[in-house]
Parts: structure tokens; C-alpha cells; sequence
């Protein structure tokens, strides 16, 4: 799976480090979301998953490839 | 960026850009259509959609606004930069209400000092639903047994110390008195779109909004003399503002200032909050059988005898699903908007600079092409499968893009908490007739019009799933 951003929407709030710090970050500077692994493991679905449904603004995606 | 090809046709000139935004019927002369504005708006943007499409001019008075309709147009709006379409300009019913140099919704960059500071953040949030479950009991103590409540006046007070506790701090909010709820509900009633024309016109709800300003600056400066006659220690956010000095040595806020800060700061909170919390309730009380999965599913996610501060930051399915439908039926700001600073071009139109741009959650969240049924109560369309207010430029209750609610996720959980509270001590029944609770649209705040009482009666076992 590959993790997709549209950083027009994102406004840093955090959510998805809280549920998945191994795959994302907030930068302290711009606040906004800063991708650690872009491809994360099938390990990590789960947790990806939740981040992508929790981001309050729907900025995450998961692509398949 | 290439030069025209001959083979193609130069477009007639005036039209380079796209054509010209077709003006909606009905304009009055001087007027336009604000007396229409102020008495059915909501009609009257729909009308815009029904005749124009998608981008379809109304006129305030002089100002001309544009409403773009639709989840492309929105689109647009909502990803339009800040030097294109800019937001502090395009709401003056705001300014006499904060006073000077404070804007309704800061630069992007404030707001996200807003998240990273002001107690927006992820971790914050239990601490708020602990306050906010405790301000809700304190309200509902001297309920007795049985009685009747004006919905308005109960949610207007409850959030006004639940803002300002959370985002204020405690300290500040235990000098607030029911005052302070009073006057700044004169606040939001002066918000009347006159002020389209001119925000000091001698209106009576304009001059009560400039006394009930007024008032607030004496109770903060108040507040402010008397933590000085006592010395007390106090660390909230105004002790902080009541320290900051020039380089001259001189404060720099005076009373005025810091008031009108925390008036902004408690603005986008409290009636959005304080509106979305009674439609919420009038919905569940129409449609007895999603208020009956509302309580049962609350009464069994409590039977583990957790806090409220533990629970409201959990998935509470029903209450979440009751709660958007609300929000998408009675969206507590009914229309979005942003000044032009330079031609924007949208679906086939040109929008020349100084023209206003429009979006109205009330009408994008009723569109049938994106809500099967749009006028129909029902929370199942949020439900697996179906998740309809996954649409982002569709499903916009708290807008879409940069400029989104800060304070959506934080709203979201103040709900769950205060229901919580609300539907496992107590059953509520109408007082009004069911179609009689409506919306009083002739101000830019949307509030309830009264009366808009509901009687209460407490339960037996509160929140005890009983036989």
C-alpha cells in the first residue's frame, strides 16, 4: 500500500501520529503531516487504517498498488 | 504560457476569461435581494442553485456575492489559496462584535497556533471531557424530578462555560456568572445582515449588541481588578495577557483588547455548539426508534462503570450517526465566505475581484445527487457502506479545505460528553408540536426561535440497562 496526502486539507491536528507513529509525524514547523514510510508494511494495515479514518480533516488515503 | 495556436479561434474579447455569473431574479433596486436574505435565506440560495446552477450572483445591498453549488465549485472554493479567496474580509458583522484588529477566523498560520497551543490538541481532549461532563451535571443539579426547559437558554449557558473552561481555563470560567451567558447572547442576536449596508446603523439589535459589548468589558475588567486586589496566583490564559508588556514597559492589552479576544475565541464554539446540541435532541425526539438505539447504546457502553472523560473520546456509533444527521440538516452556519482578491475563474465563470464568494453547507448538505432522500432523517447514512459524510466538498458542516473547523473534532466529543450525561439521567418529551421547533434565520448567527421548551423527567436507574 502506498499512503497518499492532500495537503490542502491538512491541518495538523495529529490524529494520525497518535494511532500509527511508526508511519506519520508532525513537523514542527509547517504543522502538517510528514510521512515517515511511504509504503509501510502489511504489518502496519491496521494502524494505517485507523489513521486514515480518524483524520479529522480526511486528508489520508491508502492507494493499492 | 504557450502562444495561441492560429488554427484556434481567439474567444470574442470580455470573454478571455469565462463568462459572466448570471444574477439570480428578483433583485430590488438599492436593496437587491437582502430583505430576502434576511427573511428566507435559505430559499433564497436555494433559489440560486435552481436558477443559475452552480454559480449563480446574489446582491446584498451593493455587495454582489457569488454562491458556488455543487461538489466541484465547492471544491474550488474550498481549495482556493488564502491570496485568491481571503476570509477576514468577508464577514464585517464580526468586527463591532470583537472590536478592533480581531478577525473572525485568523490566517492559516494562527490557526495553527490555534491547534499546536490552544488546547485544540489530540491530548488535551479527556481533560475537556471531564469538564465538560462536570459543567453539565452542575446544570442539570437543580433539575428535581420533573420540568421543562427552553432548549435555547439551557445550551446557550451550558456552552458558554464549557468554551470558556476549556479554552479559557477554569479559573476564568469560575468567575463567570449567568451574566456573562446573557450578554453575549445579545452578542450573537446582533449579527443582523444589515450589516451588509453598514454594522452601525441605528438598529435596536445593533445598538443592544454595542451595550451588551460594553458590559462584557466591565465584567472582564472586573474579574481583572479583582485578581489584583486579592494578589491571587492565577496561570490561565488571562493572567498571561494581563503581564505581556511593550518594550516601553507598558501593557500591552488593555480590558478591551482581551476581551474582544476571548469573545472571537469563544465565537466559532459557542451557538454552533449550543445549536447542533438542541437539534440533536428535537431530531431524536421526531424519531423515537433512533432515540431508542441512542439510549440503549449508551446505557450498555456505560454498564462497564467508566467516566465520561474515558467514554467521550470513544466511538459511540449511534450518538455519532444522530449527531451528524443533525448537523447535516440544521448546519449551524448556513453560508461560507471568502472575498475575491483576484479573478477566479470557476466551471466555465469568471469572478471578478471585490465580489464576495459563497458556499451554503445548507444547501451542499441537502444535495440529492450526493444525499439519497436529502430532506429524510436518517442517521444510517453514516453507517458502514454507506458513509455519506465522507463526500469532503459535499457533506460540509464545518466547511472543507484550509479554513475547516478547527474545532470539529473537539465539538464532536463536547456532544458525546454532554449527551452522556443528559440521556442517561433523564427522558425527554416535546413541549412544542413536533414541526413547530424552527430556526430564526433573520440573523448571520443562526439560533432556535422560541419557545422552544422540552419537558424532562429524571430516570429511575440512570444509566442502569434495567429489565
Amino acid at each position: 500500500m502506498r499512503i497518499r496526502v492532500d495537503f490542502d486539507l491538512c491541518q495538523g491536528h495529529g490524529v494520525c501520529r497518535n494511532e500509527a507513529p511508526e508511519v506519520f509525524d508532525v513537523d514542527r514547523e509547517c504543522e502538517q503531516v510528514v510521512v515517515k514510510q511511504e509504503h509501510p508494511p502489511e504489518s502496519l494495515r491496521e494502524k494505517v487504517r485507523a489513521a486514515v479514518r480518524f483524520c479529522p480533516t480526511l486528508a489520508l488515503s491508502i492507494e493499492e498498488e | 504560457m504557450s502562444a495561441p495556436s492560429p488554427a484556434v479561434p481567439l474567444p470574442p474579447p470580455g470573454h478571455a476569461a469565462g463568462r459572466t455569473p448570471p444574477v439570480v431574479r428578483g433583485a430590488l433596486p438599492g436593496l437587491g435581494h437582502l430583505l430576502e436574505l434576511r427573511r428566507a435565506p435559505l430559499e433564497l440560495m436555494q433559489r440560486v442553485r435552481d436558477e443559475c446552477g452552480d454559480v449563480g450572483e446574489m446582491r446584498w445591498a451593493g455587495q454582489r456575492v457569488v454562491l458556488l453549488s455543487g461538489e466541484k465549485a465547492q471544491e474550488a472554493f474550498f481549495r482556493a489559496p488564502e491570496e485568491q479567496l481571503d476570509q477576514a474580509a468577508a464577514y464585517p458583522f464580526t468586527k463591532p462584535i470583537f472590536g478592533q484588529g480581531v478577525v473572525f477566523d485568523t490566517g492559516v498560520e494562527q490557526r495553527k497556533q490555534a491547534i499546536k497551543n490552544r488546547s485544540l490538541r489530540d491530548e488535551y481532549m479527556r481533560g475537556h471531557a471531564e469538564v465538560i461532563a462536570s459543567e453539565t451535571e452542575l446544570m442539570v443539579q437543580g433539575f428535581g424530578q420533573g420540568g421543562t426547559l427552553d432548549l435555547l437558554d439551557f445550551f446557550s449557558e451550558l456552552t458558554i462555560y464549557t468554551s470558556s473552561s476549556c479554552l479559557l481555563g477554569h479559573e476564568f470560567r469560575e468567575e463567570l456568572t449567568p451574566e456573562f451567558a446573557l450578554a453575549y447572547k445579545d452578542l450573537e442576536r446582533g449579527t443582523d445582515a444589515f450589516a451588509y449596508v453598514n454594522p452601525h446603523l441605528p438598529l435596536p439589535s445593533f445598538r443592544k449588541r454595542d451595550r451588551a459589548r460594553a458590559r462584557l468589558v466591565e465584567l472582564v475588567s472586573e474579574i481583572i481588578e479583582r485578581r489584583r486586589r486579592e494578589g491571587r496566583e492565577t496561570t490561565d490564559l488571562l493572567s498571561v495577557l494581563t503581564r505581556i508588556r511593550n518594550p516601553d514597559g507598558r501593557l500591552r492589552y488593555d480590558a478591551d483588547q482581551i476581551t474582544g479576544m476571548f469573545i472571537a475565541m469563544m465565537f466559532a464554539g459557542h451557538h454552533t455548539t449550543s445549536g447542533t446540541a438542541a437539534w440533536t435532541l428535537i431530531e431524536l425526539l421526531r424519531h423515537p426508534e433512533f432515540m431508542r438505539r441512542v439510549v440503549d447504546e449508551l446505557d450498555s457502553l456505560y454498564a462497564d462503570g467508566r467516566e465520561v472523560s474515558y467514554q467521550a473520546l470513544r466511538e459511540i456509533p449511534e450518538l455519532e450517526n444522530a449527531i451528524k444527521e443533525a448537523l447535516r440538516l440544521h448546519p449551524p452556519l448556513i453560508i461560507l465566505m471568502r472575498k475575491v482578491m483576484r479573478d477566479f475563474e470557476v466551471g466555465g465563470f469568471r469572478i471578478e475581484a471585490g465580489k464576495l464568494v459563497a458556499v451554503s453547507p445548507a444547501v451542499s448538505n441537502r444535495m440529492p445527487e450526493n444525499f439519497p432522500d436529502p430532506t429524510r432523517y436518517d442517521p444510517d447514512r453514516y453507517g458502514a457502506g454507506r458513509e455519506e459524510d465522507r463526500q469532503s466538498f459535499a457533506w460540509i458542516p464545518f466547511g472543507a479545505g484550509r479554513h475547516r473547523c478547527v474545532g470539529a473534532a473537539f465539538a464532536m466529543m463536547q456532544l458525546k460528553a454532554i449527551f452522556s450525561v443528559l440521556l442517561r439521567g433523564f427522558r425527554f418529551e416535546m413541549a412544542e408540536p413536533p414541526e413547530s421547533y424552527r430556526n430564526d434565520h433573520s440573523r448571520m448567527v443562526v439560533q432556535l426561535r422560541q419557545p422552544c421548551r422540552v419537558r424532562y423527567r429524571r430516570r429511575a436507574a440512570a444509566g442502569a440497562a434495567g429489565p
